[in-house]
């Protein structure tokens, strides 16, 4: 059950909103899909799902397109939340649960156990409208879930929530994906994705700038962070060869360093210099790849 | 299919349970039952007025003869109850200032031996009383005069049997009914018109809301996830009409068992020409409800896709209710010329047809091609709006913004192509 994208781009218009994007997202897994306001995430979802058409390329799902043949198989949570303001959680969802194939007996069931994990059994008979918006999320994602999709697209699912509930739902995703559910998910929230996901992509104005294993792309990234703290001044660290960023915090700084090598340079010009508190070799966070490859090409 | 129908049942069930859909389907049927009953409902008053409902008369004469032709004729009127030279005059009239009669009729020999009336009445007299009472009068007058003239009874009847009248409509060519038929139809053709027109701008405005409604809350990207939208478009479509369908038999059955009941002879029901009710022409009447529903709903739907806040949709769809006013005021002119030129062309109109097309099968005798041709022409419209609507719908509801002007039409068949 492969979800593969071959060279897709959408345009409307004379504006590109996804550029020849071609990705492999393995199932049973979850896929992050990362970038910035306007970088084409919903516009690759809805392509995804069959909601608007690609210009060229084509998707793939288990060797066939999306179709509405296929959307019991298939659970989204758009970025724009919406449910029915006048109804009734329940009766929201048994119709929701229905238009996806599933009657409406499983699916109540299904729903008293949704609400129970998610600690709010008693929303059942509450209108959607009187709900907190960090309440009708959870029914939205409930909504999103309670077909027992294969494949699940999540567009910014922990947008707008506090963080007891990102913790709420992010346990949730993980179950879900043990269950053996591919997921797909975006966010512009690095660490979320960093925890979460194995594969990832980064898109930019339409197209992909890093796509991988997330330790692959960590890896290939070559650069890498240290942190220095010591009782002498820094500053001059910053003219060494091999050093791309550095920033001082007060007492120590974070440097960026082109490769680990580079570390190793660094450790011998700070020694006989005076006491060394703290020397740190780090990995570089997905946030400074996404900084670098995004911010690297708005330049 | 079966998602269809899910959707068909939710937005039927959705409008029905809501107080809106109850309450003016209920005051509706209450004024429909009030037209319908008002001659009863104002008798009913008019008896309280008279108290017991039956009038005591007394008649007194000195001719014996004349007092009881003139019981007799009054009794055979309905709520009235004669007593014959019980009292003499002076008398009947002090029972009448008492109370003891509602009025009194003293009848005298005249000159010409004829006889002369006085009514002497209390305070609840009536205009249609002394009427009644004048006409009984005149026949007991006449009957005496003639037995005193010596003419025979025969004769008399037959001075007094009314002439035999007929209007035969003999115009074929134009089709006119006869207008004695026409006046009987009109009356039916414009409750049944004045309903096409309300009803197919409340349910079209209805639809336009619900997608509107759909879209603002957002709810929409889920539903098109999971429901293609021309089926989710043509779902709306048809549970708006099983509950149009639903208002629309109430509301002639309503209408129509008031009718039965209430119409009869000299009833206002069959001066308005509703007595008799065809029910050929209720038949065309659904047929056009439906069509021209079909018509409409389609378009309303097509353009609530556009409109991305349910404030904007009213305004989105006031071309259309524009075109069923159009339609509308063109039909009442048909009323009273439903032969003309303009007529007869404006009925093979797609957007004019339910309405004007209906209006002449209801008040013309018209070749049946004629409906058909315009009921094809209709239909034809309907496939075709519907085919321009679901692209324009699959576009439309993806798309968010200010959008209420109708070049959103272009952007939304845009948004649902494929492009290359």
């Amino acid at each position: 059950m492969t979800l593969k994208l071959h060279n897709v781009t959408k345009k409307f218009g004379s504006f590109t909103a996804v550029d020849h994007l071609s990705l492999e997202i393995p199932e049973k897994q979850i896929f992050g899909f990362l970038g910035a306001n306007g970088a084409g995430k919903t516009t690759t979802f809805r392509m995804i799902l069959g909601l608007i058409q690609e210009s060229s390329g084509d998707i793939t799902w288990n060797e066939g397109g999306i179709g509405y043949d296929k959307s019991h198989l298939i659970g989204y949570l758009p970025e724009e939340r919406g449910l029915y303001p006048k109804m009734k959680v329940q009766d929201q969802l048994v119709y929701l649960a229905r238009l996806r194939g599933m009657n409406s007996k499983e699916a109540l069931h299904e729903i008293e156990q949704w609400l129970e994990k998610f600690k709010v059994p008693d929303y059942k008979s509450k209108k959607v409208e009187d709900l907190s918006k960090g309440n009708q999320q959870k029914i939205q994602f409930i909504s999103a879930v309670l077909h027992k999709p294969k494949l699940l697209i999540l567009d910014e699912p922990f947008s707008g929530l506090d963080p007891v509930n990102v913790e709420m739902l992010k346990k949730a995703v993980v179950e879900l994906k043990e269950a053996g559910t591919s997921i797909v998910f975006s966010s512009h929230r690095m660490e979320h994705v960093e925890e979460l996901c194995e594969h990832l992509c980064i898109l930019h104005h339409g197209k992909p700038v890093v796509h991988g294993r997330l330790k692959d792309i960590k890896r290939s990234f070559g650069k890498k962070n240290v942190r220095v703290r010591t009782d002498f001044d820094l500053a001059f660290l910053k003219d060494l060869p091999g050093v791309t960023k550095y920033k001082s915090l007060g007492d120590s700084c974070e440097l960026q360093v082109e490769n680990e090598h580079v570390s190793q340079t660094i450790l011998s010009e700070l020694h006989g210099k005076g006491f060394i508190r703290t020397f740190d070799l780090e990995e570089p966070s997905l946030n400074d790849i996404f900084i670098e490859k995004v911010g690297n090409s708005f330049e | 299919m079966n998602k269809f129908f899910i959707m068909v049942g939710q937005t039927f069930k959705s409008r029905v349970k809501s107080k809106s859909f109850f309450i003016t389907t209920l005051v509706t049927l209450a004024l429909i039952f009030l037209i319908t009953n008002i001659q009863t409902i104002i008798e009913m008053f008019d008896d309280d007025e008279e108290g017991a409902g039956t009038s005591e008369i007394a008649v007194v004469s000195d001719e014996e003869s004349w007092a009881i032709l003139l019981g007799e004729t009054l009794s055979s009127q309905e709520g009235l109850s004669v007593e014959v030279n019980e009292v003499n005059s002076d008398e009947a009239r002090e029972a009448v200032e008492e109370g003891t009669y509602d009025s009194a009729i003293s009848l005298d020999s005249g000159e010409d031996g004829l006889p002369v009336a006085t009514q002497y009445t209390g305070e609840d007299s009536s205009l249609a009383e002394a009427e009644m009472m004048q006409q009984s009068l005149q026949q007991v007058k006449i009957a005496i005069a003639a037995e005193e003239a010596e003419v025979d009874k025969a004769t008399l009847q037959a001075i007094n049997t009314p002439i035999p009248f007929e209007t035969v409509s003999v115009g074929e060519e134009s089709g006119a009914k006869s207008s004695e038929e026409m006046a009987q139809t009109r009356g039916l053709v414009y409750v049944m018109l004045f309903l096409l027109y309300l009803s197919v701008m409340l349910y079209g405005s209805m639809i336009a809301t619900e997608v509107a409604t759909e879209k603002s809350s957002r709810v929409m990207e889920i539903l098109i996830s999971s429901v293609s939208p021309v089926s989710q478009m043509f779902a709306k479509i048809t549970g708006i009409a099983l509950l149009g369908l639903l208002q629309f038999s109430l509301i002639l059955g309503v209408g129509y068992l008031g009718v039965q009941q209430n119409s009869g002879e000299g009833s206002f029901l069959n001066e308005f020409g509703l007595g008799d009710i065809q029910l050929s022409v209720i038949a065309y009447g659904v047929l056009f409800f439906i069509l021209g529903y079909l018509l409409y709903a389609t378009l309303a739907a097509t353009l609530g896709s556009l409109v991305s806040r349910l404030e904007d949709a009213q305004q989105m769809i006031s071309p259309m209710i524009y075109l069923i006013i159009i339609a509308f005021f063109i039909s009442v002119f048909g009323l009273n010329a439903p032969d003309s030129t303009f007529i007869t062309v404006t009925s093979y109109i797609p957007f004019f047809s339910p309405l004007i097309m209906f209006l002449r099968v209801g008040m013309l005798d018209i070749p049946l091609w004629e409906v058909i041709l315009s009921v094809g022409f209709l239909v034809a419209a309907i496939i075709v709006l519907a085919m321009i609507g679901a692209r324009v719908y699959k576009g439309g509801v993806l798309m968010y913004g200010k959008s209420t002007s109708l070049k959103d039409v272009k952007r939304a068949f845009q948004l649902s192509k494929k492009e290359n």
